[in-house]
């Protein structure tokens, strides 16, 4: 299959990511599609350090570094900045973590979103504080070990359906996207390029590091998250449309978990439930969605 | 134009006659007829800027770092817990090297709960390298929010101006509101010299080593000393088109004076009612008004309060576990001075306590009596 992806890259060799990063993947896939037409802004996150350090920028187009709850809120500011002195043209483009996203930038995030502010909201999701060293946020899996949830007391919540309840803020666009199919990712930010309004892309990104899971393996297992059910590819338009994109080929979630350390505690009584779990958010979306 | 306004309205409409491109804001008592009014001029096109209506204060200085970073001049109005959520993004405001205006309505922080003035929300802000200017009257007002995008906008720091909860917020005075065209004289619009921009790429506030982070703290700082120099200016070229100026400081009947009060706001207004009561009985007594406390201007405080054998500051504000803010600040800028007077901190005046003459004259007499001045600061009012 040909790609249908633009060749022009605006990240340059010399970021600072850990190898098999999936959050260098992503910004690389988006900028290709968004163009140099585009400023980015990101919150305390790993990007906070792959950018580079002052001289240097790994990145070629305007990038702004704020404090870690305040991407929506930054990003609103920078459009209306830019618009009142008659660029409506530029997208502006927030790139937060997990954290930033689920946790302590979602008081923002909700108030630009029910604003309906004009811009592209990424959250590139490695399922914990990567940067920190891998502490439990609410987009942690349950299950899962990190450092704030050791193999004794592993994280005992479910991850927080965090596309629901941007759409439920009727926002005209909001999708999940895997770094594994960057064709489906392109197509979602080139469609959400074109609409007016908060547009919200959720974007599975692995974290070998944090992941404890071989960095060669990054994409092997953000397939299998897709084809798991653990990580569907769908969106939402105008919050309630919902069109799932990709058909999973219902592969076992032992499949998924086994290549990563962090669920290397669980026992055949974990995997079970995980699975069942797995099985009744799926069930949940069939029921909203078309295919 | 003379019009009888609110100190919140003059706020306002000196937004406006600096035409403002950006205000996120978010409520809260006794700012927000500041917002209200702003909301109306950009509704009614008297205004041409983006009015956000926020979540939170934390995201009306996010979105005003956002605003700036863009290149367009951005204005907020808070208050008390607002300001104090703010906290960390006022920092970044000053490291971003923004110069936003922002006006801060002296409100009390909680528990308990108090709507009225007190100057500690400001005074907690310090240290997060906004220039600071306590006003004293509505025109005071209105003229320092143009005067402080002038400064702002040349030395690339923020700047907050501050005004009495309710004693100026919520009063009406006249005001003589300048021509727009005047203004616009005085106030070019906005060409941000750093910009976030597409066709000349920069990254913005990435991590830097010690070297390089000292190196930008040291910038800041250099130009804060710089704003002296620029303020002054702004302040002379600002009477050249207007007819009126403040100064940093304002002395009053200091002259010969053995005893100087200091203040800053509303109760400088009264304190001259009694510094002239007390001059007609006889009593060598001064005031000294501070307007700009950050930068701190040393050179006329000390100028002022030099040959004085005491000074009394009153603060509406307490660093607990140590004195009135200004207190402190008054002491170490005199402490290095060969001759030099004592100087007694009292504390009045919090949660809207009502700073009547009656407390300013309890204030300087007790200072003429006491010998030395107690290492406590002494509190005068209230129940305990």
């Amino acid at each position: 299959m040909s790609s249908t992806m633009p060749m022009q890259e605006y990240i340059s060799p010399g970021h600072m990511a850990c190898p098999g990063c999936g959050a260098v993947l992503a910004m690389r896939y988006i900028l290709n599609v968004l163009g140099e037409k585009t400023v980015v802004v990101i919150p305390a996150s790993c990007w906070s350090v792959i950018d580079g350090v002052f001289p240097y920028s790994a990145v070629r187009v305007p990038l702004f570094h704020t404090a870690f709850e305040t991407a929506a809120s930054v990003a609103s500011g920078i459009k209306a900045g830019l618009d009142i002195q008659g660029d409506t043209e530029t997208t502006v483009l927030a790139f937060a973590g997990d954290g930033a996203t689920f946790d302590i930038g979602f008081q923002a995030l909700s108030g630009a979103a029910e604003r309906n502010e004009d811009f592209i909201y990424v959250c590139y999701d490695n399922e914990a504080y990567m940067n920190t060293g891998v502490q439990r946020s609410s987009a942690t899996p349950y299950g899962a070990w990190t450092t704030t949830t050791p193999v004794r007391h592993p994280k005992d919540r479910p991850k927080k359906r965090i596309l629901e309840i941007m759409a439920a803020h009727e926002i005209p666009y909001a999708a999940t996207a895997s770094i594994a199919y960057p064709d489906d990712l392109s197509a979602k930010v080139k469609k959400a390029k074109g609409i007016y309004g908060t547009k919200f892309l959720h974007i599975f990104s692995p974290c070998p590091t944090g992941w404890k899971s071989k960095s060669s393996q990054i994409i092997k297992i953000a397939r299998l998250a897709v084809h798991t059910k653990v990580f569907p590819l769908y969106e939402v338009e105008n919050g309630f449309t919902f069109h799932i994109n990709m058909e999973p080929k219902n592969i076992p979630v032992r499949e998924y978990l086994k290549l990563q350390g962090r669920f290397a505690h669980l026992s055949e009584e974990d995997i079970a439930d995980i699975q069942r779990q797995v099985d009744e958010e799926w069930e949940h979306l069939l029921k909203r969605a078309l295919y | 134009m003379i019009k009888v306004m609110i100190g919140n309205h003059a706020v306002s409409y000196g937004v406006m006659l600096s035409r403002v491109q950006v205000i996120p804001a978010y409520p809260i008592t006794p700012q927000t007829s500041i917002v209200e009014e702003l909301s109306e001029f950009c509704a009614d096109g008297h205004l041409n800027a983006r009015f956000i209506k926020v979540e939170s204060e934390h995201s009306a200085m996010a979105c005003c770092i956002g605003a700036s970073a863009a290149g367009a001049r951005t204005f907020t109005a808070t208050s008390s817990q607002g300001l104090a959520l703010m906290h960390e993004m006022l920092h970044w405001a000053t490291g971003a090297r923004l110069p936003i205006v922002m006006a801060n309505v002296n409100r009390a922080l909680g528990p308990p709960w108090n709507i009225w003035n007190d100057q500690t929300d400001s005074l907690s802000q310090r240290d997060t390298g906004w220039l600071q200017f306590y006003c004293e009257s509505n025109q005071e007002v209105l003229d320092t929010v143009i005067q402080s995008f002038k400064i702002s906008e040349e030395v690339l720091l923020p700047t907050m101006l501050v005004l009495d909860a309710f004693f100026l917020s919520h009063t009406a005075e006249a005001v003589d509101v300048p021509d727009a065209q005047d203004v616009d004289r005085y106030l070019p619009r906005y060409q941000a010299r750093y910009r976030l921009d597409v066709d000349n790429p920069h990254s913005f506030g990435n991590l830097a080593t010690p070297e390089y982070y000292q190196g930008f703290r040291n910038k800041i700082q250099d130009d804060m000393i710089r704003a002296r120099t620029v303020a002054k200016k702004a302040d002379e070229d600002f009477e050249s088109i207007f007819h009126r100026s403040y100064g940093f400081t304002e002395a009053y009947q200091c002259e010969g004076a053995d005893l100087i009060l200091v203040t800053s706001g509303t109760v400088v207004s009264t304190s001259r009612i009694v510094i002239d009561e007390l001059r007609k009985e006889g009593r060598k007594v001064g005031l000294l008004k501070i307007r700009m406390f950050r930068p701190f201007p040393f050179d006329d405080v000390i100028g002022a309060l030099k040959d004085a054998k005491k000074v009394a500051v009153l603060d509406r504000a307490i660093s607990f576990g140590h004195s009135g803010i200004f207190a402190q600040e008054i002491m170490s800028a005199m402490y290095n001075q060969p001759s030099k007077p004592l100087i007694y901190s009292y504390i009045t005046g919090l949660g809207g306590l009502d700073v009547t003459p009656r407390i300013i004259t309890d204030i300087i007499n007790d200072a003429c009596e006491r010998d030395i001045p107690p290492q406590e600061s002494i509190w005068i009012g209230g129940k305990s």
